[in-house]
C-alpha cells in the first residue's frame, strides 16, 4: 500500500462519524466574533488612514499621508535624499508612471522586464529600492496586502533593501478578517499573496529586535488620502 | 560558512541532561530572562480577557472541526494543489519524507538547498540525511543559522537560539564566518548573518520551508515569519519544497484568520508578524519570478497514532506557538535541549511519544509539575495536563495488556514491583478490613521505615506513619466510627 493510502486508511478508521460543527457555521461564528469587535463600519478613509499610520509607525516603518497630487514629488525627493540610484517598478502602472515623472535624473527607473533567472544576481546586488502599489491595507495592524503579478513580481517587495509602497486610503480595511471577506479571498487566490507589516526583523539574538534581517531593511509607505485618487 | 557536524542526543537520557542543565547557572539565567520576556509580551497582546477566551473557543473549534474531517480535507487539499500545479507527496515515516526530498533534489540535479524555518524538517533530521547524500542544506532563519553554525539543534520551536547569549553568538560568528570581528552589537551581528546568507538565496537550487496552516478549500499554504528568509526561500530558487504535518490543514481559508492571530500573539506577542506569505501554486504563465516547481510533503511520522485515540487526538490541535513552553516551570529551568526531542516543553512531552514511541520518551510525561500553566495558556485549549496523565498511564501499563489503541512503547515504565505496590495500596484502601489491619500494623511498625526512600528522600524528609492514625484520634474525640 502506498504511504498515501496507508495514512488515509489509518485516519479513516479513526475519524468520527459525526463532525462537531459544520464548516459554514464555524465561518459564521468567526464573522460574528470579528463583526462584534469592530466599531461601526469606518466610512471615513481618513480615520482609517490615521489608524494605519500609527500602526505602521509602531512597526518601525516610515509612513506618511499625502494627497494624490503631491505624493510623487515628495517620494521622489526622499528617494534622492536616501541615495537611491536604481528603483525597481512597473512603468505601466499609473502610480509608477506618476513617480517616474517626478524622479530626478540621478534615479534610474528599472522595469522587471525579464524573468528572474536572467538577472538574479543583478537584482540582488544593484537594485536599491522596489516600488509596489498595495492592493489594499489593513489599518489595525498596519499591514499592506500585496498581490504580485507579472509586471510587479514577488521579489520587488522582498529583495531590494528598501521597499516603497503606495496604498490608497479608500482601500483600507479594518482588520484581516474584513480584508479577506471584502476581497473574497476564498473565491480564488493568486499564486502568491503577501501581507507585509513593517520591515524585515528578528529577535533571535537575546530577544533584541534588529531590523533588516533578510528582507528589506526599510519600509516606506505612502498612504494616499485623496479619496478620488488614482486607482489601479 | 562551515557548519559543525550535528551532535545527536538520545531522548532517553532526559534525567541526566536535566541534572546537567540545572547545574548551569548561565543557561538557567538565559531561559529565565527569555521566558519572563515572552510571558510579558504575550500578556500585553491580550489585554481583554474576554476576547482571548472567545478567540480560544474559535481556535479550538477550528482545529477540532478540521481534525474531525482530516482525511477528506487532506484529499481536498491535495486535489486543489494538484490542480494548481503543485506536486503532493505523502510520507508515513521520517525516512520516507527524507527520501521524497532527496528524490526531488536528484531529479532537479540540485546541490544546494536553502531552508526557511521548518520544525517538520528538524523532526525528520533532513539536514543530516541530505548531508550524507552530498547535498548541503543551509538554514536561513537567523536563529536556526546560529544553532546550525554551532552544530546544535534548536532549543525552542519559535526562537531556536534562545539559549545563547549575544556573547556566545559574537564568538561563534567571529570563529565561523570569514572576515568577521567580535562584536556584541545585535544590529551588527544580524547584518553579518544577512551578509553571510545573502548569496545563498541566489545560489540555491531548492528552497525548503515548513507550513503553518493549509486551507483545503483554496489550496493555500499559509506561512508566518518576520525575517523575510521564508519568503526568499520560497520565491527565489526554481524549486520550492514545503513539508507539513498532516494535521495542519483546516477546512476554509477564513478559518485561518483567528488561528493566525492566536499564533502570533501567543508566540512572540505580536499582533501580526512582518510577513504572512500565502502560497497557492507555482509561478503562473507570464509571471516573472516565483518557483516553477512546488512540492508539498505531507508527513505522518506518528501523528496517525495520536489521531487514533479520541483523547490523544487533541495533541494534534497544536499550532506550534510555543506558549506552553514559555510558561512551563520545568522548561524554564532546564531549557529545550534537556528534552532531547525536536519539540521540547509541554507540547513536546505529549507529541514526542507519538513520533518516537513511549520507550524512547518514557521520562517525558512525568517531567511535569502538572501545575496546569500549559493548558491555561494554550490558544487552542489542548488539555495538556490530562494528556500527560494519560501518557503516564500508558507508560506504566503492562506491555502485555491488550488495549484498543496500543501506543508504540506501551509499558516503557512498567515495573512488576511498582505494579504490585500499587495493587497492594489500592487493595488496602478499597477494603475497610484490610485498611484497618494495614493501619494497625503501620502505626506500630513505624520505627522500621527506612531513612532513605528512593527518589523521595533526595529532597525531602522520609515518610513515616504517624504514631496514631487519624481514625484513632477522631474516635477519641467521639467524632468517628
Amino acid at each position: 500500500m502506498s504511504a498515501r493510502d496507508a495514512i488515509l486508511a489509518r485516519l479513516r478508521a479513526a475519524a468520527p462519524r459525526t463532525v462537531p460543527t459544520d464548516a459554514q457555521a464555524l465561518s459564521q461564528a468567526i464573522d460574528h466574533h470579528y463583526d462584534g469587535r469592530r466599531a461601526a463600519p469606518d466610512a471615513d478613509p481618513l480615520a482609517a488612514a490615521q489608524t494605519m499610520l500609527a500602526a505602521l509607525t509602531a512597526l518601525h516603518a516610515e509612513a506618511w499621508c499625502a494627497d494624490a497630487a503631491s505624493w510623487p514629488a515628495q517620494l521622489a525627493q526622499r528617494l534622492a535624499a536616501a541615495g537611491v540610484r536604481r528603483l525597481l517598478l512597473d512603468p505601466v502602472r499609473p502610480e509608477a508612471a506618476a513617480l517616474i515623472e517626478a524622479l530626478p535624473p540621478a534615479i534610474e527607473a528599472v522595469a522587471f522586464a525579464q524573468p528572474i533567472e536572467a538577472w538574479k544576481r543583478e537584482l540582488f546586488d544593484t537594485i536599491d529600492a522596489g516600488f509596489t502599489v498595495a492592493r489594499s491595507g489593513i489599518a489595525a495592524t498596519g499591514t499592506l496586502v500585496i498581490a504580485p503579478d507579472a509586471s510587479t513580481p514577488r521579489t520587488v517587495s522582498l529583495v531590494p533593501p528598501l521597499h516603497v509602497a503606495v496604498v490608497h486610503a479608500h482601500t483600507l480595511h479594518a482588520d484581516l478578517h474584513e480584508a479577506a471577506r471584502a476581497e473574497q479571498w476564498p473565491a480564488g487566490m493568486p499564486s502568491n499573496l503577501v501581507l507585509v507589516s513593517g520591515p524585515s526583523k528578528t529577535s533571535d539574538i537575546q530577544q533584541t529586535t534588529a531590523y533588516g534581517a533578510h528582507g528589506p531593511r526599510r519600509l516606506w509607505v505612502v498612504i494616499v488620502t485623496d479619496a478620488q485618487g488614482t486607482t489601479s | 560558512m562551515s557548519a559543525q557536524p550535528i551532535h545527536f542526543v538520545a531522548p532517553g537520557d532526559f534525567k541526566q541532561r536535566a541534572r546537567v542543565a540545572l547545574d548551569d547557572p548561565k543557561l538557567r539565567a538565559s531561559f529565565r530572562g527569555a521566558m519572563d520576556f515572552l510571558q510579558g509580551k504575550r500578556a500585553s497582546q491580550f489585554p481583554d480577557g474576554e476576547e482571548l477566551e472567545r478567540l480560544r473557543d474559535l481556535g479550538e473549534a477550528v482545529r477540532q472541526h478540521a481534525l474531525a474531517r482530516l482525511p477528506e480535507l487532506l484529499e481536498q487539499l491535495e486535489a486543489k494543489l494538484t490542480a494548481a500545479g503543485v506536486h503532493v507527496h505523502w510520507a508515513a515515516t521520517a525516512d520516507e519524507a527524507n527520501e521524497v526530498v532527496l528524490g526531488i533534489a536528484r531529479a532537479a540535479s540540485a546541490q544546494r538547498i536553502i531552508k526557511g524555518k521548518s520544525m517538520a524538517s528538524e523532526e525528520i533530521e533532513l539536514n543530516h540525511y541530505l548531508a550524507e547524500h552530498n547535498i548541503a542544506c543551509i538554514e536561513s532563519d537567523m536563529g536556526e543559522y546560529i544553532v546550525q553554525l554551532a552544530g546544535e539543534k534548536p532549543s525552542h520551536i519559535v526562537m531556536p537560539a534562545i539559549h545563547k547569549t549575544r556573547g556566545d553568538i559574537a564568538q561563534l560568528f567571529e570563529q565561523r564566518i570569514p572576515d568577521t570581528h567580535y562584536t556584541e552589537d545585535v544590529d551588527e551581528l544580524i547584518q553579518t548573518g544577512r551578509r553571510a546568507l545573502r548569496s545563498a538565496f541566489v545560489e540555491a537550487d531548492i528552497g525548503l520551508s515548513g507550513v503553518n496552516f493549509a486551507a483545503a478549500d483554496t489550496g493555500t499554504l499559509w506561512l508566518v515569519e518576520n525575517e523575510g528568509n521564508g519568503r526568499l526561500s520560497t520565491t527565489v530558487p526554481d524549486t520550492h519544497i514545503a513539508i507539513m504535518g498532516i494535521e495542519k490543514v483546516v477546512a476554509k481559508l477564513e478559518h485561518i484568520v483567528p488561528l493566525s492571530s492566536l499564533l502570533t500573539r501567543s508566540a512572540t506577542g505580536q499582533a501580526i508578524t512582518t510577513y504572512f506569505n500565502l502560497i497557492s501554486g507555482p509561478r503562473r504563465a507570464g509571471e516573472r519570478d516565483g518557483p516553477r516547481n512546488v512540492h508539498l510533503v505531507l508527513l505522518d511520522n506518528g501523528r496517525t497514532q495520536a489521531y487514533a485515540d479520541e483523547q490523544l487526538r487533541a495533541t494534534l490541535q497544536c499550532i506550534r506557538c510555543g506558549a506552553c513552553m514559555n510558561h512551563c516551570p520545568v522548561y524554564t529551568r532546564i531549557g529545550g535541549h534537556a528534552y532531547g526531542t525536536t519539540y521540547p516543553g509541554p507540547i513536546g512531552k505529549i507529541i514526542s511519544p507519538h513520533l518516537l514511541g513511549l520507550d524512547a520518551t518514557a521520562d517525558l510525561p512525568s517531567a511535569s509539575t502538572l501545575c496546569g500553566a500549559c493548558g491555561e495558556v494554550c490558544p487552542v485549549r489542548i488539555p495538556i495536563p490530562q494528556l500527560l496523565i494519560r501518557l503516564r498511564t500508558e507508560a506504566n501499563r503492562s506491555p502485555d495488556e491488550r488495549v484498543a489503541h496500543p501506543l508504540r512503547g506501551q509499558g516503557a515504565n512498567y515495573r512488576v514491583t511498582q505494579d504490585l505496590a500499587w495493587r497492594f495500596w489500592s487493595g488496602a484502601f478499597a477494603h475497610p478490613r484490610a485498611y484497618r489491619a494495614f493501619r494497625w500494623l503501620a502505626t506500630r511498625m513505624r520505627a522500621l521505615t527506612p531513612a532513605r526512600q528512593m527518589g523521595w528522600t533526595a529532597n525531602r524528609t522520609p515518610l513515616k506513619p504517624a504514631e496514631r492514625s487519624l481514625a484513632d484520634l477522631l474516635r477519641e474525640r467521639g467524632q468517628a466510627e
